[in-house]
């Protein structure tokens, strides 16, 4: 067996209040092992406003700002400011939101921050709607998707757009580091981080965390979902590095359609709706790896 | 008057605002450009480009940001700063509630300016009054120095420890924030001796990790914290007194406290007024007074906390109060009128007039204010429009 490359430092403690399986909770807890203690996060209202417990509880060893939904890219640019003026550049700043805080309350608000070139890392845990809320379509939600408010009854109201992807916006905005992972290949989600911290400058990480609860498969299955999802090229992982463009290739590809039957918000789809996915997949993929070649 | 220690000047009240910053050794500014207070920024970028000030000055893509980024850097624990009017206040609206509840005496200038439709850029309250019930202390001015003084004043009150409450510090659009007049620019010594720097408690570290912010259910602190931040906000008059009272002695210059009053002495008919239409309605008492009225002025200054026992106590003796506000609760009245109004309640059965003048910046005359009085002398209650076209 191959000796695991991750840190062994532990600074998410047990006791928090995630669901069974919740793959945000992986997301936070892989990321900080290749952060370190000198970090500070700042959370907006998403899951990970609630995972830590009622005050006075906390599940992290490090602080946490809480803030208002549109805020996490503005209060990591005050925190970094401030920390710097206090002399203590060496702490880690990073905002640590959901897709809903990131896609579309957030946006402008990140996208300010990144523009202003602070020295912050904004990592966005995408489990793909407003999970904490009671799973509503969010932008990040993806072509077909059944939520709450995108719900399949004698109309097919299943979430009718393609996925808006982030990461894709922040390479397109010019950001130094954009990267994406997820939580089924640890390895290369702290190898990320860890590459993201050598760079002096806005990084923006985008983390894929299937959520059971949302997603509505099996709490056991979060890491086979997490896998299945970059297999299937639903999720496509790649760093983005000053210019420098690097596509992971799956090794087993499987199918768009074994992906979706893998989750019940997908249980609607007919033939024709999943081809209308695996088309966009495929131009995407092939978009990315033309990408790549340049 | 004893000028200590200054050199006097002639500059804007926002200009004046931005000396004050300065002279406060604000560590961190983060701003949206609006009119009228862009000038406040502009100026502070200049100090910063000039290296006057040693301060980090970061313009944000809005107004929401800018309060979040200034709420952030506060809790890191340095002492920071921005400014806005009208719109972007508006725009902030929910940080506001988020810094005070994070009890951080963050100060900001608001410089006076309507709310649209229709777009308007000039002179009144509507911005701030709409910010009455976020946990901020509020203060309004009447001049330039004032602008400065109050400035420098408020993060010595915020930052106390028994109040931790952030500062909201107004002046009038235009008529104020570019108009100048002299100003006494105080020496940053004495300013130093005055305005110690700021140690928060509990800022942001690493080595005793907290959650700053996260929920509470019913049977929580929270009810507990609202409740302190209401007895934080009543305890600070007594701080505001006290530090307007050392502010005297070290500057030479007297503000009183929560409120100013004019010629309230015997005084038969008395306006409650804040801003510069207080300093237009000084000038009417004094002339109304060569004429046999007896006319007295209340200033309100602070309308955050309310004060209210100042007020009862100033208008004692009157026969008739009235109150002008340069803004309206649609489908109630004035906001300082109905205050004054229920603070005079149970305690005193003169009868009160609301007067909402100078909306949208539409000027506030001589003869409006001598119109007021004579309505007042005629008995008229209720909330009267002035200088307004088509009717009262």
């Amino acid at each position: 067996m191959m000796p695991t490359s991750i840190p062994q430092q532990e600074l998410m403690e047990p006791g928090h209040t995630a669901c069974q399986g919740c793959g945000a909770t992986l997301a936070m807890r892989y990321a900080l092992k290749a952060l370190g203690k000198k970090t500070v996060v700042s959370v907006p209202a998403s899951c990970w406003a609630v995972i830590p417990g009622a005050m006075p509880n906390r599940t992290l060893d490090i602080p946490m700002v809480y803030t208002p939904f549109a805020a996490t890219g503005a209060s990591i640019s005050g925190l970094r400011e401030a920390l710097d003026i206090r002399g203590d550049s060496d702490y880690n700043v990073v905002g640590f939101a959901g897709d809903g805080g990131t896609a579309d309350i957030g946006l402008q608000s990140l996208s300010g921050a990144m523009e202003r070139g602070h020295n912050v890392f904004y990592i966005m845990y995408d489990n793909e709607g407003y999970m904490n809320t009671g799973v509503q379509r969010s932008g990040s939600t993806p072509y077909g998707a059944e939520t709450t408010t995108t719900p399949v009854g004698l109309e097919r109201n299943f979430k009718k757009q393609q996925k808006k992807i982030v990461a894709d916006i922040m390479m397109a905005q010019g950001v130094p580091y954009v990267a994406t992972a997820t939580i089924a290949y640890p390895e290369d989600l702290i190898r990320k981080v860890q590459n993201a911290r050598k760079i002096t400058g806005p990084k923006f990480i985008q983390i894929l965390a299937p959520c059971p609860t949302g997603w509505y498969y099996p709490p056991e299955k979060t890491i086979e979902v997490s896998r299945m999802a970059v297999q299937s090229r639903m999720f496509l992982l790649y760093e983005y590095s000053e210019g420098k463009f690097r596509l992971t290739k799956p090794s087993r590809p499987v199918t768009v359609k074994e992906y979706v039957q893998s989750q019940k918000r997908f249980s609607h789809m007919d033939e024709n709706e999943i081809r209308i996915l695996q088309e966009e997949v495929d131009r995407r993929w092939g978009e990315l790896l033309e990408k790549e070649s340049h | 008057m004893r000028e200590i220690g200054s050199k006097a000047s002639i500059m804007t009240g926002n200009e004046a605002v931005a000396e004050g910053v300065r002279l406060a050794r604000v560590g961190f500014i983060s701003a949206y450009p609006i009119t009228p207070q862009t000038t406040i920024v502009e100026k502070l970028a200049e100090m910063v480009a000039n290296r006057e000030i040693s301060a980090r000055y970061v313009e944000v893509e809005s107004e929401h940001s800018a309060m979040a980024a200034v709420f952030a850097s506060e809790i890191a624990g340095v002492r920071s700063y921005t400014a806005t009017s009208s719109q972007g206040l508006l725009y902030m609206h929910e940080m506001l509630h988020w810094v005070a509840g994070q009890r951080l005496p963050v100060v900001m200038s608001v410089v006076n300016r309507a709310i649209g439709p229709p777009w308007n850029i000039w002179s009144d309250q509507s911005d701030s009054m709409n910010q009455k019930d976020t946990g901020w202390i509020q203060v309004y001015s009447e001049s330039n120095q004032e602008a400065m003084d109050t400035l420098i004043m408020g993060y010595r009150i915020a930052e106390d420890s028994g109040v931790m409450l952030p500062f909201m510090s107004m002046e009038d659009a235009f008529i104020l924030s570019h108009t100048s007049e002299q100003v006494l620019i105080p020496d940053q010594d004495l300013v130093d001796e005055f305005l110690p720097e700021l140690h928060l408690d509990f800022r942001v570290d690493s080595d005793h990790p907290m959650g700053y912010g996260s929920y509470s259910t019913p049977d929580g602190p929270f009810m507990e914290l609202k409740k302190d931040m209401m007895d934080s906000m009543w305890k600070s008059a007594d701080t505001i007194r006290k530090v307007t009272q050392e502010f005297s002695e070290i500057f030479g210059r007297d503000y009183g406290g929560l409120i100013e009053e004019y010629m309230t002495e015997g005084a038969e008919y008395i306006l409650v007024a804040s801003g510069t239409v207080a300093s237009t309605a000084k000038y009417v008492a004094g002339k109304m007074r060569e004429n046999g009225m007896k006319v007295g002025i209340v200033r309100i200054r602070y309308f955050r906390p309310f004060p209210a026992e100042d007020i009862v106590r100033a208008v004692k003796g009157a026969s008739h109060v009235g109150v002008i506000d340069r803004s309206v609760s649609f489908g109630s009245g004035g906001a300082m009128f109905n205050e004054v109004r229920a603070a005079l309640y149970g305690r005193s059965d003169v009868p009160v007039t609301g007067f909402i003048a100078g909306i949208g910046g539409r000027d506030v005359r001589e003869e409006d204010i001598e119109g007021m009085v004579n309505m007042m002398a005629a008995g008229k209650e209720g909330n009267v429009f002035i200088n307004v076209r088509g009717g009262k």
